[in-house]
């Protein structure tokens, strides 16, 4: 019997379809896969067993009846950010201890409503606030992949992965790919939903991106990962982090799996007042369309220095991949992209640290005693919070102090409007979608010692995802190649404001060209 | 600009966090490096620049002023550490 894990969404709703499989079946393999690999990896932080059975057999009567939705009996990962009725909804932080919320997440409603089965709540990084899943209360996810290289062997061969091995006529000479045996991290912070989507421990997940934590952990695992526009995704039901970046989408297996589940997680929502309005379209139906006399830019900025020489040759190879698809490429100018990031992070933290005030040990969570209300708040959020979680509210805090706050936030907010003229002003020269790596490097150790000692440096990881937060546009990584050291590297598509039919089309160009890469398994 | 011990102490007060003199020192470091980072933003000049206020150019949609929901209390006070009779239980805040 094939390994129900690996079909994608597409396959797996043809075959769910056709009844050549049910999806008590389909739901059954994921659980036992997660129950095999999550102590490796650590992806979920709660598995949901009954309430995936339960879905999956009332999938199983829609689809008796041929009755089943666009998503009927497709098992997904939920990141912990989402609000989950009577489920685990922590954000992966300590101070939510214990929340299980009484409503539902608008983008997870959708989801059941077109008949998908949750198997349980994905690891994240702390209130989303990090790129490597480090910040989580519940311990760092392991990326399923792991750096390799080449060796020669002799003698008898031994059954560890490999991939590429060969042996000649009678001899006992041979070269195979030897995995590592050293943890990286998934990217954040959406590592926990990346590292399943990657090691078949779902078939799609949910995730959400401020500065580029879907598109970092989907470029880190060989994944696709697209952040829609802002405002077409409800952010209803969603743990808020920073109100004017956070965005919801999907992490998927290709390009064809992140178009159908973008579709069912989109939705127009009266209960979010930055929800717009405009139909939904059928994204996979963009999948395939040339993209012949499109305008693809090349923004000169990107080029930083100490860009290692991989992502360069990568980003060419994307560049040639799009030409000889017959794309036509302009090298265009942003020419205040260097200062998305600052802007960035005093834009979020101020945000964030605005919203964070409701966790203060009188309505849900923790609650540290203390000898009056004013002491309890403090200790509880000193217990409650993580080391990122406290230096983003101290800058927050400050940058939004009297005396302090037209010097920073209104400066960012005010260097906010160029970014986004930027773009507007390339896409008015014609240009349909804009290419880029997706992040600066693959993915690196966990407890990596040059990110521990300066969180600017961590910052870092988002230098080429952070500017399209901060105009509200879509983008996509889109897995493109391996570096020397057998890694999953990703391109990132630009487009224009919910145009993101164009990012699916042009990701599916790369995806093509590119192949599929999937992780060596060693958990 | 950078910030000193006694900035800090008064941040994290602002901020409902508790620190000791450890956590406060390391922070102030930390704070810096960012403070210094953002520093960039001096090099832009944004005169005459409109502060962003909506990154979609949109109105805010109002809700019509009608009630649709309610009598929840209890699911309201359900994930709180301490309550009673759907209301939330503090230390006492009035001698």
């Amino acid at each position: 019997m094939t390994d129900l894990t690996k079909l994608t969404i597409s396959q797996a709703r043809d075959q769910l379809a056709g009844k050549e499989i049910t999806a008590t079946e389909l739901t059954d393999a994921y659980l036992s896969a997660i129950d095999a690999a999550n102590g490796a990896l650590n992806a979920y932080v709660k598995v949901t067993h009954d309430k995936a059975r339960a879905m999956a057999a009332a999938s199983d009567a829609k689809l008796s009846k041929g009755e089943g939705g666009a998503l009927e009996g497709i098992p997904l990962g939920i990141k912990d950010l989402f609000g989950t009725e009577g489920v685990h909804t922590q954000a992966c932080s300590h101070v939510l201890d214990g929340f299980e919320p009484r409503y539902e997440s608008t983008v997870t409603a959708n989801l059941w409503a077109d008949g998908a089965v949750m198997l349980g709540k994905l690891n994240m990084d702390e209130f989303a606030m990090g790129s490597s899943n480090e910040t989580s209360y519940y311990g760092p996810v392991r990326n399923p992949w792991r750096s390799s290289r080449e060796m020669i062997m002799t003698g008898k061969p031994v059954t560890h992965a490999g991939e590429g091995g060969f042996a000649g006529e009678g001899s006992s000479v041979r070269r195979e790919r030897v995995l590592d045996n050293v943890d990286l991290v998934p990217g954040g912070s959406s590592g926990g939903s990346a590292a399943a989507v990657s090691a078949w421990l779902c078939a799609g997940a949910t995730a959400t991106d401020t500065g580029g934590s879907i598109r970092q952990p989907a470029a880190f695992t060989g994944t696709v990962g697209i952040k829609p526009t802002y405002g077409r995704c409800s952010r209803w039901g969603i743990v808020a982090f920073a109100s004017s970046l956070d965005q919801a989408g999907p992490i998927a297996r290709d390009v064809r799996d992140a178009a159908i589940l973008l579709r069912s997680m989109a939705s127009v929502d009266r209960k979010d007042t930055t929800s717009v309005d405009l139909p939904v379209p059928d994204y996979e139906a963009a999948l395939g369309r040339s993209v012949r006399g499109m305008k693809i830019g090349i923004p000169k900025e990107y080029r930083v220095d100490g860009m290692p020489a991989e992502i360069e040759a990568l980003w060419q190879q994307g560049i040639d991949w799009m030409r000889d698809a017959g794309a036509e490429i302009v090298d265009i100018s942003l020419p205040h992209t260097k200062y998305a990031q600052p802007a960035y992070y005093i834009v979020a933290p101020a945000e964030a640290s605005s919203n964070l005030a409701r966790y203060d040990g009188v309505r849900y969570g923790l609650r540290v005693p203390g000898k009056d209300i004013a002491e309890m708040y403090e200790k509880t959020r000193a217990a409650g919070f993580g080391r990122e979680v406290k230096r983003r509210i101290m800058i927050g805090t400050y940058v939004l102090s009297a005396g302090y706050y037209d010097a920073y936030y209104l400066k960012a907010q005010k260097v906010r409007t160029l970014i986004k003229k930027d773009f507007e002003d390339v896409f008015a020269a014609g240009v349909d979608a804009i290419l880029t790596p997706a992040t600066p490097s693959a993915a690196f150790g966990i407890a990596d010692q040059d990110m521990a000692s300066d969180p600017v440096k961590m910052y870092l990881n988002d230098i080429f995802t952070v500017t399209v937060n901060m105009a509200g546009l879509p983008g996509i990584a889109v897995p493109a190649g391996l570096d020397g050291r057998g890694l999953p590297l990703g391109l990132q598509l630009i487009g224009k404001p919910f145009e993101e039919e164009t990012l699916f089309r042009t990701a599916h160009v790369i995806e093509q060209a590119a192949g599929r890469f999937e992780p060596t398994k060693w958990w | 600009m950078s910030v000193d011990l006694a900035t800090v102490k008064r941040v994290a007060h602002l901020a409902r966090i508790a620190v000791t003199e450890d956590d406060a020192e390391r922070m102030t470091g930390e704070l810096n490096a960012i403070l210094g980072f953002v520093e960039q933003l001096d090099e832009v000049d944004v005169a005459g620049v409109e502060p962003m206020t909506s990154v979609i150019p949109m109105a805010m949609r109002k809700r019509d002023d009608v009630v649709t929901d309610g009598g929840k209390a209890a699911d309201v006070v359900a994930n709180a550490p301490a309550s009673a009779e759907n209301f939330f239980l503090v230390p006492k805040v009035v001698e």
